[in-house]
């Protein structure tokens, strides 16, 4: 592989792996090109070479046809120049799946053994704003078995941010906790995201958690990137390349246009019409991303004005296609309601998954107009 | 199903009766075999003392040629065959490397007093892998020609005592001191020095000698006016005492066939049977 | 009760046991780290090497050490040749012995902790910046701890303990090769039950006392959170 100079910003690089070593069932070979800021995610089916690909970004996994510079500066070349920086020398932070505390070392430990070891001097402003971005100040004087599962991997993240890395990988850093730990974790995330300069590698094979934080998307399968994009664009596909099933739905970018005390409501519009959400304190003009599943999406000829359901939206059929269940089929809708913007290409669409017969009893077709019932919306962000 | 099982029944039964048959007729001519041989042949153990080995070895083997008893034998030190002894080793008799244990067995019951004898008399050398280092009159002993002199633990092994008793005889015991290392038995001593590690030793001649010459290296055999008798006594112990072919082997063992051999070993000639008063 | 030359034996014996602990797991900590690490093909035949003295019997190998160590052996000639004279019958021929035979005793344990801590601490402190070599002294090893205590106790122990070889070449010099399995050795050869009673019970409470002491030890990190070693 010929190594190609950066243009100085964002992540390149090429790896290449050959299938042998008896563990992987196909080679890694992946072409990156992705943004310097944000989150990156990469998402893909267990066993795809997601880790695999973090691991060779980091040198962990020696990678002979490997070539690597993040905004601007070369890790790793391939061809007649070929070197590679060793991981100790690479300005990276890492965060590992299982918790990964020096079990020797109290939680404050931990992060002094980073501190020490960083890549410029951190100030105690610094050391400061990282423990309380986390929520760990008061945990610091703990031995990491004493910590839950979630603490620990707050305090692994604190610590990869301690030594002031260039780039920070996360390795389905949330994949070992239990659901409940998930949902502390998730908000320290997000905030991690805001208030970052620096790009984030995330690996995942959780739509939720990259529908909450990604801003672009890796999609891989079977070592090769299969697709790539804007998160929300990705997401919203009907013909999304990775198999989600249960998980298929879209994301839609809202903002927050009124609040409705009495009912405990709030009212989103985004650029299809607006819905009715719980009201969890975002205030009025808050930018927010709510995902809206396919399986959540029913559909009727008429508007059903006795029915429990709040959110109803005209839409029009955009597509049908077939479901990797037999039974079921996908249908891509087109918001109706939007009023000067109605033509607009680039107005947010619906996937709306019902059983085949349904499809057939309803007699849909392409430009078929109906009404769709949302059952429930999630606030992602 | 009901003429089936009978049919194996019958099988069954009738195959037993053949074995019983061919059983019983097995067993007669064993009982016989066995009757026979039970008369003549008996199986002995005996605990014989290390330094001895080789020479108990040749003699055994000469027994068993001429006999049809099977001797059995156990080596190791005197001082652990002795405690073995006590507490009831599965041994019938007892050639030790000394005196002193097997008249202790004797004192505590253990043995047949009649039985003790001296089966044999060591000889002690002192010896050097050097050919040209040990003179024939232990001259050596007065240089200081020689950093390290090997003997065995005068507490332990008669040979020690012996050794102990030539240097304070010659009046070297103080000024060779220094130099001394002392193996845990004689054996011991005899790898310190047959591996170079020590200069020169007193070891015994049966360990040096072979068909009466000394088989490398240089030694003076040191005369038997310079220490006491290195008698090796024998006894049977009591739980033996009736063992028919113990009784032969007492008398082949003092035999001139047995002499012969050790006598090539470089033991001399025992002195035969007590006296009790000793 | 004790003799003189009993409590001299006692004083040699802990004298040998400490000397040889301490070598022990300077030599023995990166020859284990090494094991744990290496793909190197020759990594079967060294663990061989290392656990040979687990097989033999201890008389064999102090048979063998007499011949290596002798003035005609290999290790016999280089030491004659340095001007150290020959090793048996010395104290530091003792030492190089134990170092033999104890070697498996330190060696496995130590392996055992670093193996058992797998990959992901030192990829961890990788990542962290740390280079091989600060990540062999401030992770592996202190990770690694019970495993080395562990290995202290046994090398100890064993060198206390150990008989064959010391016998066939020490020489039995007072205060210098006579250790306390000795002198129980020749108190029994010579009859003297009592004193061999004396100082069994003596050589039994002087070891209990030191493992109890490094048991406890461990204990006390082990319920800090390690739970590697044996």
């Amino acid at each position: 592989m010929e190594y190609k100079p950066t243009s100085g910003h964002g992540i390149q690089g090429h790896f290449y792996l050959p299938r042998s070593g008896g563990h992987a069932p196909f080679a890694l070979d992946v072409q990156l090109d992705i943004p310097g800021r944000g989150v990156t995610g990469i998402f893909g089916p267990s066993g795809c070479g997601k880790t695999t690909l973090l691991r060779c970004i980091a040198g962990l996994q020696p990678c002979e046809n490997g070539s690597l510079a993040v905004n601007g500066e070369t890790w790793q070349s391939s061809g007649n120049k070929r070197n590679s920086l060793p991981v100790h020398r690479r300005p990276l932070g890492f965060v590992f799946q299982q918790p990964s505390l020096f079990p020797h070392l109290s939680a404050g430990e931990n992060l002094e053994f980073a501190r020490k070891r960083a890549r410029q001097k951190v100030s105690d402003d610094e050391y400061r704003e990282i423990t309380e971005l986390m929520g760990i100040t008061r945990l610091l004087s703990q031995q990491p078995e004493a910590l839950s599962g979630g603490e620990q991997q707050r305090v692994a993240i604190a610590r990869a941010l301690l030594i002031k890395p260039r780039l920070l990988l996360m390795d389905e850093p949330l994949a070992s906790l239990d659901q409940m730990r998930k949902r502390e974790i998730l908000p320290y995330l997000e905030k991690l995201h805001r208030s970052l300069e620096i790009p984030i590698l995330y690996v995942s094979h959780s739509v939720e958690e990259v529908a909450r934080l990604a801003d672009h998307l890796l999609l891989m399968d079977e070592g090769k990137i299969v697709n790539e994009g804007p998160a929300t664009a990705l997401l919203s596909r009907a013909d999304f390349p990775v198999q989600l099933g249960d998980d298929l739905g879209v994301l839609l970018e809202a903002q927050i246009a009124q609040q409705d005390s009495q009912w405990s409501l709030l009212s989103a519009s985004f650029d299809g019409g607006s819905l009715w959400l719980r009201d969890t304190g975002e205030q009025v003009g808050d930018s927010i991303r709510v995902r809206v599943l396919a399986r959540d999406i029913s559909l009727t000829r008429e508007e059903d004005m006795q029915s429990s359901i709040l959110n109803r939206l005209p839409v029009q059929v955009e597509e049908i296609c077939p479901d990797r269940d037999p039974a079921m089929m996908l249908i891509r809708l087109k918001p109706q309601s939007a009023s000067a913007a109605a033509s607009d290409a680039n107005v947010s669409r619906l996937i709306a998954r019902i059983t085949r017969r349904s499809v057939h009893q309803l007699s849909l077709e392409i430009g078929t107009t109906l009404w769709a019932q949302i059952k429930s919306v999630a606030i992602v962000r | 199903m009901h003429m089936r099982f009978h049919g194996l029944r019958q099988y069954l039964l009738g195959y037993g009766h053949s074995l019983k048959t061919r059983g019983v007729a097995l067993l007669t001519s064993l009982t016989a075999a066995l009757a026979a041989t039970t008369v003549v042949a008996d199986e002995v153990t005996i605990a014989v003392a290390s330094n001895f080995t080789a020479p108990m070895q040749a003699i055994a083997a000469r027994y068993e040629a001429s006999s049809n008893h099977k001797i059995r034998l156990a080596f190791g030190s005197s001082g652990k065959i002795y405690a073995q002894i006590r507490h009831g080793a599965p041994f019938d008799a007892f050639f030790s490397a000394d005196k002193e244990k097997p008249a202790h067995l004797i004192n505590q019951g253990l043995a047949e007093k009649d039985s003790r004898i001296t089966y044999a008399e060591g000889k002690l050398v002192l010896w050097s892998t050097h050919s040209d280092l040990v003179d024939d009159s232990g001259a050596i002993l007065k240089t200081t020609r020689f950093n390290i002199l090997a003997l065995a633990n005068p507490k332990l092994a008669p040979y020690g005592a012996a050794a102990q008793q030539v240097l304070q005889n010659i009046r070297l015991d103080a000024d060779t001191r220094s130099r001394w290392v002392q193996g845990e038995n004689i054996s011991q001593t005899y790898q310190f020095v047959a591996s170079g590690n020590a200069d020169l030793g007193f070891v015994a001649l049966s360990q040096v000698m072979r068909d009466g010459e000394i088989v490398e290296g240089s030694a003076w055999i040191v005369p038997q006016s310079l220490y006491s008798p290195i008698q090796q006594d024998a006894v049977i112990l009591k739980r033996a005492a009736d063992k028919p072919a113990l009784a032969e082997f007492w008398a082949f063992i003092q035999g001139p066939e047995a002499r012969a051999i050790m006598a090539a070993y470089g033991y001399s000639a025992a002195q035969g049977k007590h006296s009790h008063a000793e | 009760m004790l003799s003189e030359a009993d409590i001299g034996a006692i004083w040699l014996t802990f004298r040998l046991a400490t000397t040889v602990t301490i070598l022990l797991l300077i030599l023995g900590t990166p020859l284990a780290l090494w094991l744990a690490k290496t793909r190197s093909i020759i990594k079967g035949p060294v663990s061989a090497l290392v656990a040979l003295p687990l097989v033999l019997p201890p008389t064999v190998l102090g048979f063998y050490l007499l011949v290596f160590m002798g003035p005609s052996g290999p290790m016999g000639k280089f030491t004659e040749a340095l001007g150290l004279g020959t090793l048996p019958f010395t104290f530091w021929g003792l030492v190089f012995a134990s170092l033999l035979y104890s070697l498996p005793f330190v060696v496995q344990p130590i392996q055992n902790a670093i193996e058992a801590q797998g990959e992901r601490h030192a990829e961890v402190a990788a990542t962290l910046r740390a280079s091989p070599w600060d990540t062999f002294w401030h992770v592996t090893l202190p990770l690694a701890k019970p495993g080395i205590l562990t290995a202290a106790v046994l090398g100890f122990a064993h060198t206390v303990g150990e008989f064959g070889v010391v016998l066939m070449i020490g020489g039995n010099i007072p205060g210098e090769t006579r250790v306390v399995s000795v002198q129980i050795y020749d108190h029994v050869e010579a009859l003297e039950y009592t004193q061999a009673h004396w100082l069994s019970a003596a050589m039994i409470g002087f070891s209990f006392a030191v493992l109890l002491l490094l048991y406890l030890l461990q204990h006390r990190k082990s319920s800090r959170g390690l739970r590697y070693g044996i």
